[in-house]
């Protein structure tokens, strides 16, 4: 070693035992050396802390492909249905649209009048008009795991309901020398960090005003909480209290990320009801946020051809879920393929149907649309646009919507709450929803130009040359948005132009990252508060947590490796042609990329993953049977079909609670099979009825042959993720 | 990760291979350097290193990972090494370093054997040194004494996270020879 002069004196040292002081220059020489290697020790915890990190988010937007994957199956049932077929019914049961009936026999509806609550109750007891006590006290009652009763949900919703109709689509915040905007990013039903947020930081009040940017919804435990309670902020303070829609405040990917799940677990009897007026109300939340002109608030981001002047005039409650457009026609799919035409740079092929569909209809949306309701179109081609609608006009147009005008009756069509039929100007609507999901759905990228969001499965990617010429068309300075985790909390990126703020902590798993929100003055210069929810996770020491995070990480990549095992012995088996069983770790590492796509050091993972090797080869048979898991519940004797259910199980389960259209839980085995034979054509895979048959047998059944979707989901529970807990 | 260290590095004409601390072998080759091309082992080591902190996919990484990154390789720069070869590498205080002057810049540092590793010995001698009463582990505010002030000293978050990661619980002492395998394991990835 070279530092031979250091260890001889050291060694004198420590002969020296008499000595009682330790004379300084040893002890600096000592104390750096203990530094430096402490240094070092932290600072590989921190690459794999990051590697980790890839593994999470790659899986996260694999599954959110998949949702995008159902929607192009949907789009599929709706081009190849004939007639004549049976499946006729499930789909348009699927479909089905709304009853057309007016805001006031909607209200009827989500009348909580009639909800009694009992005296055994000894959950908070809500009094109309909100007050600020009114929603501490809810507050007080959340923290301490209380439930609020369905009566007083409905009652806080209906008034949300009625409040958020007056709404404009761009809320406006003038910034005050007095007071500082609180800005929170996704929260995604973590009341713990909503309510850390409130204690590091205070109630909303007039004084203390709170922008929060989307995504309060799905996956945390929570979400019905948060809704309630930012709702009731809202209702008091209407004037300080602004929410964002985030792509989550979205019925159809609810019934997939878990909010569905909760809402009617923890009301039986009206959760239905709930979840409907929930429905409503995001589709009536507002798009965006402006301060002073200067600062763009918005839960995804922006496109190239975003336009807040088209998106301030838009119906916004007409969509309901930002990923379907409000209509399906049923153009022939080979007609419209051919015209596809990219509107964005770079050729990036579409690979889903349904935005191939959508994007024929607007691609020659060049000329202003005909039969625009209401406005002629501003001319999309000024320089400098700015936002020069008046929002007097805007609340007006609100007002009359809401039915506070009588007079609308004389309207040719009533534009309440329905889903109408509306035969003006598709292609608007197309333009305008295209608009939308780009606000919701993008996230930025490195490198200049726009191009389809394919991981997410909607909007776009958009690059710092975008940033640059929509904020200047705008005049604005920063854009805020969220959408995205950030290990940090917040990251800047474009240049500064571009600020995404995340208010979930530990969203991957405990320690994964912290949450932020932004305190923004009249100088507009945004401070950041960083914490981390979870008394737990604060007493783990880095190590720990970044143990804890890569071992769930690890886990959640066994499982994906699992559900491809078909997949992959076939891709193993190509660079084992004399089927030894045996390949080379770098032919394992390309073979298992080439089957999961999720762009992953395989080389680094691969000791952490394959334990059988010899001699520096990997036995793959050795490694697929180490890789099977304890048998679900069910019985299933077709091992194939097993992994395609595996495969495929959160797509099942959002298919079936969409059939499951009065929320009971249950559906009929006749819709099952349908259900089956529709999802196997379309992955096309053989699974004949027989199959199907014993399947449906396995399966619990109850109450004259319905199968209830939770008991079969539940069977689904192959890897216990509670290892830890 | 393993250790670079160990590894040969091809210079244009033939050597024998690297010896982990040999260092008369390096001081001939250093003559060299710049015709020295780097073998392709370590040259995906170091490119996936930096790949790692690349954030913005532009072949720059921020210069405050350069510490990190050293780590990561198994070097053990001080902070003044640090400081010296950002200043020297990154590119007109933008705040962050290119890859095309990176890689020359670590060549040379392979090279030079200029951040030698420290062995586990050396480190225990170290904390035994600080250990003036040879009792075998040191009081908490000892260790905070002696990190926070002298040397290249910790943050406060630097020091409270080694303190919760060693303290003992019960005797509230860190017992230093139970750490050091800790310290070193981390390495052996």
């Amino acid at each position: 070693m070279g530092c031979g002069l250091r260890k001889s004196e050291v060694q004198q040292k420590k002969c020296d035992r008499v000595s009682l002081s330790v004379p300084a220059a040893t002890a600096i020489r000592a104390a750096l050396l203990i530094q430096r290697w402490y240094r070092q020790y932290v600072a590989r915890l921190e690459i794999r802390r990051r590697c980790t990190w890839n593994i999470f988010q790659s899986i996260e937007y694999a599954g959110q492909q998949d949702q995008i994957k159902l929607y192009s199956f949907f789009g599929f049932l709706m081009d190849h249905f004939t007639p004549a077929s049976s499946e006729r019914n499930l789909i348009s049961h699927i479909f089905r649209e709304n009853e057309i009936c007016r805001d006031v026999e909607w209200e009827r509806y989500f009348c909580y009048k009639s909800i009694d609550v009992p005296d055994s109750y000894t959950g908070p007891h809500l009094t109309f008009p909100m007050t600020f006590c009114g929603v501490s006290k809810l507050v007080e009652a959340f923290k301490h795991k209380q439930q609020l009763h369905a009566r007083y949900v409905l009652q806080i919703l209906g008034e949300t309901w009625r409040l958020l109709r007056i709404l404009p689509n761009i809320s406006h915040l003038s910034s005050c020398h007095t007071k500082e905007i609180t800005i929170c990013g996704d929260l995604h039903g973590q009341l713990e960090d909503l309510l850390l947020i409130f204690y590091k930081n205070g109630l909303p009040s007039t004084e203390k005003p709170y922008v929060f940017n989307g995504d309060f919804v799905d996956r945390g435990k929570n979400s019905l909480e948060i809704l309630l309670i930012l709702f009731g902020f809202l209702l008091v303070y209407p004037n300080d209290v602004h929410l964002n829609r985030g792509n989550h405040e979205d019925h159809i990917v609810n019934l997939r990320y878990g909010f569905t799940k909760e809402v009617l677990g923890k009301y039986r009897v009206h959760g239905k009801k709930i979840l409907k007026l929930l429905q409503k109300i995001f589709s009536w939340l507002p798009l965006a946020t402006v301060i002073d002109h200067k600062v763009l608030i918005a839960h995804g981001g922006i496109s190239d051809t975003t336009d807040l002047n088209v998106i301030a005039r838009v119906d916004r409650h007409k969509y309901a879920s930002t990923l379907r457009p409000p209509k399906m026609t049923k153009l022939a799919v080979n007609g419209s393929n051919s015209q596809t035409t990219n509107r964005r740079n770079g050729d990036a092929g579409v690979p889903v149907d349904f935005r191939r569909r959508v994007r024929s209809l607007t691609h020659h949306s060049s000329t202003p649309p005909q039969g625009l309701p209401r406005r002629s179109l501003h001319n999309l081609h000024t320089s400098h646009q700015h936002m020069n609608w008046s929002v007097d006009d805007e609340l007006k147009k609100r007002r009359r919507l809401a039915g506070f005008d009588q007079s609308y009756g004389e309207r040719k069509k009533p534009d309440s709450d329905s889903d109408p039929e509306c035969e003006e100007g598709t292609e608007t609507y197309e333009h305008e929803w295209e608009q939308m999901v780009d606000l919701l759905w993008s996230d930025p990228m490195p490198q200049n130009g726009c191009i389809p969001n394919e991981v997410r499965g909607g909007g776009c990617y958009w690059g710092p040359d975008v940033t640059e010429e929509v904020l200047g068309r705008h005049n604005l300075q920063l854009l805020i948005r969220s959408h995205e985790c950030k290990q940090d909390g917040y990251e800047f990126c474009h240049n500064r132009r571009v600020l995404t703020i995340f208010s979930a902590s530990n969203y991957y798993e405990v320690g994964s990252n912290r949450g932020a929100y932004i305190r923004m003055g009249a100088d507009l210069v945004p401070h950041f508060v960083q914490y981390q929810a979870s008394r737990t996770c604060r007493e783990l020491t880095l190590r720990q947590s970044v143990g804890w995070t890569e071992r769930s990480a690890l886990q959640a990549l066994r499982r994906q490796l699992f559900v491809h095992k078909s997949d992959l012995i076939s891709a193993f088996r190509e660079f084992d042609p004399n089927n030894t069983g045996i390949i080379s770790p770098s032919h394992w590492a390309s073979a298992t990329e080439s089957v999961l796509k999720l762009g992953l050091p395989w080389r680094v993972l691969r000791p952490q993953l394959v334990s059988s090797t010899k001699n520096g080869m990997v036995d793959y048979q050795e490694w697929m049977k180490e890789l099977s898991i304890t048998e679900p519940k069910l019985e299933i004797s077709d091992t194939s079909l097993l992994e395609t259910m595996y495969k495929n199980h959160s797509n099942l389960e959002t298919i079936f609670r969409i059939i499951d259209t009065d929320h009971s839980g249950l559906i009929s085995y006749e819709e099952f099979r349908q259900t089956w034979k529709l999802l196997s054509s379309h992955l096309k895979t053989e699974i004949s009825d027989d199959v199907i048959a014993n399947l449906a047998q396995s399966i619990d059944f109850n109450k004259d042959g319905s199968i209830d979707i939770n008991e079969f989901m539940e069977a689904f529970r192959l890897v216990d993720l509670s290892a830890h807990s | 990760m393993a250790n670079v260290r160990g590894v040969e590095l091809v210079p244009c004409h033939t050597v024998a291979g690297q010896q982990k601390g040999d260092r008369t072998n390096m001081a001939e080759n250093s003559k060299s350097a710049e015709a020295t091309v780097l073998n392709t082992k370590v040259l995906k080591k170091l490119k996936g290193a930096f790949q790692a902190f690349d954030t913005k996919s532009d072949n720059t990484v921020d210069i405050k990972e350069i510490g990190t990154i050293f780590y990561s390789l198994g070097f053990f720069p001080t902070q003044a090494d640090l400081q010296k070869f950002t200043s020297e590498v990154e590119d007109e205080r933008s705040g962050y370093i290119h890859w095309d002057r990176f890689l020359p810049a670590m060549t040379k540092v392979l090279l030079e054997d200029k951040f030698p590793p420290i062995s586990d010995e050396l480190l225990l001698q170290a904390f035994e040194v600080l250990d003036k009463e040879k009792r075998g582990y040191l009081e908490p505010e000892e260790l905070t004494n002696y990190m926070t002030k002298e040397g290249e000293p910790f943050t406060q978050e630097e020091m409270d996270e080694m303190l919760t990661a060693f303290t003992d619980e019960e005797k509230k002492h860190i017992y230093y020879k139970d750490v050091i395998p800790h310290l070193t394991l981390e390495r052996k990835m």
